[in-house]
């Protein structure tokens, strides 16, 4: 029930958060009509940062309890990182292409965001290769859970790189009120979206572990 | 700290017999210079210097081949399980493995290193000892997080493959690091050199303590 409120509300709030990014939010004096990507860009990127925190705190705790929810937590969390660090880079190379003139530039956070979308392609890669539940749940959980501690350390070290990537929230920044609204309507809008696919995930998720279960009482 | 001294003895010992490991990242790791020498004009004359990069895809590439190796040591013939079943506490096996692949992995770094120098035109001066400065700290940062993932590989069904996929992306920061200091030794432009330094000690203490209170988990069977 409650995941069906969810995906009301996101089909509701889709509409209206297109509205706010192409309609009410003004149009950016140099780049122009460009510029309404970041609505979509930037809560893609933070969302592709919870999924690595969620990635964590499902690990950790799975380590401290044993409880193979925290690992379908730690394993759903990464497959929609995966999705958002994609969308997050593809929207970003969109911007990048007319902005800067390049596809690429390996400034600090492309580069963050692309080690991020590796870590949790290596995380399922390495499900991939473990045949067994517990030992799957039990060895990718410390591998989750020192992949989200890698994700500080990584945004230290990319800032060695001078920094063309723009700040427009936080210190220096000098967003236009409206497009802030803008942008705080998409992230609701996304977190919500989120929400709802990451609680969709769990319950599949519950069902294949089900299936994979009777599989093996079948071959036994 | 016994076990842990007993743990590198017995993988000194080994390699001393059979000198597996050193021997095969030392000739990958010049092949890896040499191969770079000939394809590109890195004498820093060029607009671009790659000297450091250079340095550091030879070391890691050479890197992951030295832990495959210890990893494949430990698998063949079950040594591991016997290893597990000796009294020692799993934070002391973790400390002991990452102590052996660290002074493996610092021999053929050091041998290399030389030969790096001739090839690229480094002098014989106190730059190449900063770059060996340098080398030690990524190096235990490499091997400290390496050790716990050739572990979790050697779980898999594929060993070999699996251990570069998790290593690479999560050594990115040492990588980093070690190549941005090594480049600003080499241009003799050292005034920021103290941050991606800090950066580099900053993972090696972070991945030593994690993995020491973690390494339970990844040989329990």
């Amino acid at each position: 029930m409650k995941i069906r409120m969810l995906a009301i509300l996101s089909l509701v709030l889709i509409p209206i958060s297109l509205y706010f990014a192409f309609i009410y939010a003004p149009t950016e004096n140099t780049m122009g009509h460009l510029q309404r990507i970041f609505y979509f860009h930037v809560p893609h990127a933070i969302l592709s940062y919870v999924s690595a925190l969620l990635l964590g705190l499902g690990s950790l705790m799975y380590l401290i309890k044993g409880d193979l929810k925290w690992d379908r937590l730690a394993y759903c969390s990464a497959e929609l990182g995966i999705l958002f660090t994609v969308t997050t880079l593809l929207s970003g190379i969109i911007w990048s292409h007319p902005a800067w003139g390049t596809w690429w530039e390996f400034d600090a956070r492309p580069t963050l965001e692309l080690m991020l979308g590796l870590l949790f392609v290596g995380y399922h890669m390495l499900r991939a290769y473990l045949p067994e539940r517990e030992s799957r749940a039990r060895l990718s959980t410390v591998f989750g859970f020192l992949a989200a501690l890698d994700v500080p350390i990584n945004y230290f070290a990319t800032y060695i790189w001078e920094q063309h990537h723009p700040r427009v929230i936080g210190p220096g920044g000098d967003l236009d009120p409206d497009m802030g609204i803008a942008l705080l309507v998409s992230m609701i809008t996304s977190g919500i979206i989120y929400a709802y696919l990451l609680a969709q995930r769990i319950e599949i998720a519950k069902v294949e572990e089900e299936v994979e279960y009777f599989e093996q009482v079948v071959q036994a | 700290m016994k076990p842990v001294v007993a743990i590198i003895h017995k993988d000194v010992a080994i390699e001393f017999r059979n000198k597996e490991s050193i021997s095969s990242m030392l000739w990958f790791g010049l092949l890896v210079l040499v191969i770079f020498s000939f394809s590109f004009d890195s004498s820093g004359a060029g607009d671009v210097d790659i000297r450091a990069g250079l340095l550091w895809v030879a070391f890691s590439f050479a890197g992951i081949l030295g832990l495959n190796r210890s990893l494949s040591m430990e698998s063949d013939n079950d040594c591991l399980q016997g290893l597990l079943l000796a009294p020692v506490d799993r934070g002391d096996l973790y400390l002991g493995k990452v102590a052996g692949n660290l002074v493996f992995s610092l021999v053929a770094e050091l041998i290399i290193l030389p030969v790096f120098a001739v090839l690229q035109h480094v002098h014989f001066d106190w730059k190449l000892l900063a770059i060996a400065g340098i080398t030690v700290a990524g190096t235990l940062g490499f091997v400290s997080i390496g050790t716990t993932l050739s572990m979790i590989s050697a779980h898999t069904r594929m060993k070999e493959v699996i251990l570069p996929v998790l290593q690479i992306p999560m050594t990115l920061p040492v990588i980093l690091c070690a190549v941005t200091a090594t480049d600003m030794v080499l241009k003799n432009e050292t005034a920021g050199i103290s941050f991606p330094l800090s950066v580099l000690g900053l993972f090696s203490i972070v991945y030593l303590t994690a993995s020491y209170f973690i390494f339970e988990y990844v040989v329990e069977e």
